[in-house]
């Protein structure tokens, strides 16, 4: 059945949504995340919002959440943008290490965790590209040595690219524990804390300049074995599921986008007297974009409701939602002509947006795996 | 919110597509290119009659399924699947339901849901595609809806053989209606038919290709283990599925005659119309000289897209959509 419109219950949920947002929302808007500064304020903006419950709307009560549907945290996440809400500094744990944790972590990580997750207490980051393995993740050489004395893991290596890394308290990430085993075997997915003795953190400038990236360096970090998540020697499945997450909905909602597409809109209004025909089709083609990308997520969250599996799919979304916010945002610029190049949120928002389409598996990487999962093509030589 | 055909829209769904399978094979679209086999392409236009296709969008009390524009999506998805060669989506999803809305005054339903009468949709000009098979004409224009039997008739040569197309003189009379609301409603339809078809064109043509370069081997490997072919397929692929949505959804607008629904056409017809265009470009070049053939059947499914796309009109609905989002209309110095 198709119904495109809020139920009683998901409009009670908008209203109610708008309204503390209305209210909350910080004016002006927080310095930059990526930044020292910035991190710490949007942490403290997390913690309102866990506060009042609405950092984790679709989880159980009991770890902060309200119990809300799929469609709820759509809804959600469109008011969250339209309402010119802060980024999520807390992504990294809410929307990608969470789902994970509640696939395969034990009920003491779950308990455990994920209220602090919510919360804003613990602060994490990503593990997973390193000096010689970016979109070759299978090629990572940290490893994790058991030591039975200690009755944990030993973990040594170096990953780099960490967003936020340098402000983060915990990082999630692969590690190799059978170094005799095949390449995507004998990994296992660690969940290790910053502060562990043998961890060095240090920050360094994305291309907006940003301190938005840290190489993390381990050596001889202990960490006990509740810190493996998944089960030894199963980190690739458990990674996957992560990057699953990463592709698709979950971390790019449509809300976001709509919100950019909107702004496009009102800014291409602005300029109505400059606006060239070719220049108003391109806006216009770029807000289409966001729409359909609106009713792409949507068609698929009922999709799931009926229990089917986004899994080698999610490329499609990471392919779309990337190269849509490119072109909103190159669209903004060309419309600001030479003012492009001042330092604006178009400018900035430009510039975060090239990392769409390298993050979470490069767009080349993802077009295999659609071409070979989704469409059935014999596999690359 | 809920997003998804239910069980009985996906039942006739199937139901067609099983039958298009069976009665509208590559070899019915080319029995329907000159000079071809008039007499085969005139019993599928039967069968489709005998399965009630063209009381689709009828009200029940006027002897039809009942059925909504939602529904019609899928059906008509499955019409471009298997570019039927005739009037289909015309007929069936604008002519009908207006000749139902507007009490039949000429008392031409009958005809059209036993099959006997087919309806052919004038395009720009003096151009009607399937006006070479057409009894009636349905003529959208200057606030109008006419439905009227041609003065003349000639021939016209065009890329896609199998469109029957004519050079028709039509009376100027026969209107059916000069309700604005029924003749958008009209011009609605008739996009969100061709949107439809367009997606399912271009889902034929993704499956000729998927096929054929996971079996044709070049350097010792299927064609299709080649980056370079898999990530253009890939693409193509993005297209169609983020069109496909926005298609069903402009029909669920229009079945509820929301306030967005026409915007919501037009969204539907631009990404249909680029993504079937790609899917097209793409599948020859995967192809290579194969694709670039007569003999294999690509080129029916290409040409029928290219055909379709070209009568959707982009500029009129990038105007419409900009004077949805207060942006200047086109044309301007």
């Amino acid at each position: 059945m198709i119904d495109l419109v809020d139920t009683a219950e998901e409009a009670r949920f908008r209203t109610s949504a708008r309204a503390w947002l209305r209210a909350n929302v910080p004016s002006p808007p927080l310095p930059s995340g990526d930044t020292r500064e910035g991190f710490a304020r949007h942490v403290e903006w997390e913690r309102r919002l866990f506060d009042a419950r609405w950092s984790v709307v679709s989880w159980p009560e009991r770890y902060g959440g309200r119990d809300a549907s799929l469609w709820e945290w759509l809804v959600f996440e469109e008011e969250y943008y339209a309402g010119g809400a802060p980024q999520r500094v807390t992504q990294n744990g809410i929307f990608l290490l969470a789902p994970t944790l509640y696939e395969f972590g034990t009920p003491a990580q779950q308990d455990h965790l994920l209220p602090r997750i919510a919360a804003a207490e613990d602060l994490w980051c990503q593990g997973w590209s390193e000096p010689e393995a970016g979109s070759d993740l299978a090629a990572i050489t940290s490893r994790a040595v058991r030591d039975d004395a200690a009755g944990g893991w030993r973990l040594s290596g170096q990953k780099t690219w960490t967003t936020r890394g340098a402000f983060c308290t915990h990082l999630f990430g692969l590690f190799r524990t059978d170094p005799t085993a095949g390449r995507h075997r004998g990994l296992t997915y660690f969940l290790v804390p910053l502060g562990a003795p043998g961890v060095t953190v240090r920050g360094f400038g994305r291309l907006d300049g940003d301190e938005g990236f840290a190489e993390v360096t381990f050596v001889d970090v202990l960490v006990p074995d509740e810190a493996v998540l998944g089960g030894v020697g199963n980190g690739w499945r458990v990674a996957m599921s992560t990057a699953s997450s990463e592709r698709g909905l979950s971390l790019r909602s449509p809300g976001r986008f709509l919100a950019t597409a909107d702004r496009l809109v009102a800014l291409a209004r602005s300029r109505a007297e400059a606006l060239s025909p070719r220049l108003r089709d391109r806006v216009i083609r770029a807000w289409v974009g966001a729409q359909a990308y609106q009713m792409f997520t949507r068609h698929q969250v009922s999709a799931m409701l009926d229990g089917a599996q986004p899994g080698a799919r999610a490329s499609l979304n990471k392919l779309f939602w990337s190269e849509l916010d490119i072109e909103l945002h190159e669209t903004a610029l060309e419309l600001l002509g030479a003012e492009a190049e001042t330092d604006t949120a178009w400018s900035r928002g430009f510039l975060f947006s090239l990392a769409g389409p390298i993050y979470a598996g490069t767009n080349e990487i993802q077009r295999t795996i659609v071409a070979e999962r989704v469409l059935g093509l014999p596999r690359a030589p | 919110m809920r997003f998804c055909l239910d069980a009985d829209q996906v039942a006739l769904r199937d139901a067609v597509r099983d039958m298009l399978a069976l009665e509208c094979p590559p070899a019915l679209v080319r029995a329907a290119w000159p000079p071809g086999d008039p007499a085969a392409v005139a019993a599928l236009w039967r069968d489709l009659a005998r399965m009630g296709l063209f009381g689709a969008a009828v009200p029940i009390h006027c002897g039809g399924l009942g059925l909504g524009e939602t529904d019609l999506v899928p059906i008509l998805t499955e019409v471009g699947y298997a570019a039927v060669p005739l009037p289909v989506a015309e007929t069936m999803a604008v002519a009908a339901p207006l000749l139902a809305a507007t009490g039949d005054p000429g008392g031409y339903l009958p005809g059209v849901l036993a099959g006997t009468t087919r309806v052919a949709i004038a395009g720009a000009g003096d151009l009607v595609p399937y006006g070479m098979l057409a009894d009636l004409v349905l003529v959208l224009r200057d606030g109008r809806a006419r439905i009227v039997e041609p003065l003349t008739t000639a021939v016209v040569s065009t890329v896609d053989g199998s469109r029957a197309a004519a050079r028709l003189a039509l009376p100027s009379a026969g209107t059916v209606t000069d309700d604005p609301e029924l003749v958008d409603l009209c011009l609605d339809r008739a996009d969100l038919a061709t949107a439809a078809q367009l997606l399912g064109l271009g889902r034929r043509m993704l499956d000729l290709t998927v096929g054929y370069v996971g079996t044709r081997r070049q350097f010792g490997a299927p064609i299709g283990s080649f980056q370079a072919v898999q990530h253009r397929l890939a693409d193509a692929l993005l297209g169609l599925e983020f069109a496909m949505p926005a298609v069903l959804a402009a029909g669920w607008a229009l079945a509820h005659r929301t306030g967005s629904r026409r915007q919501d056409v037009s969204i539907a017809v631009l990404l249909a119309g680029d993504a079937a265009r790609t899917m097209a470009k793409t599948a020859i070049q995967c192809h290579g000289a194969i694709g670039y053939t007569v003999e294999y059947d690509l080129h029916l499914y290409a040409k029928r897209t290219w055909a379709l796309a070209a009568s959707c009109g982009t500029d009129s609905h990038l105007d419409r959509l900009a004077a949805a989002l207060d942006l200047p209309k086109g044309g301007f110095p």
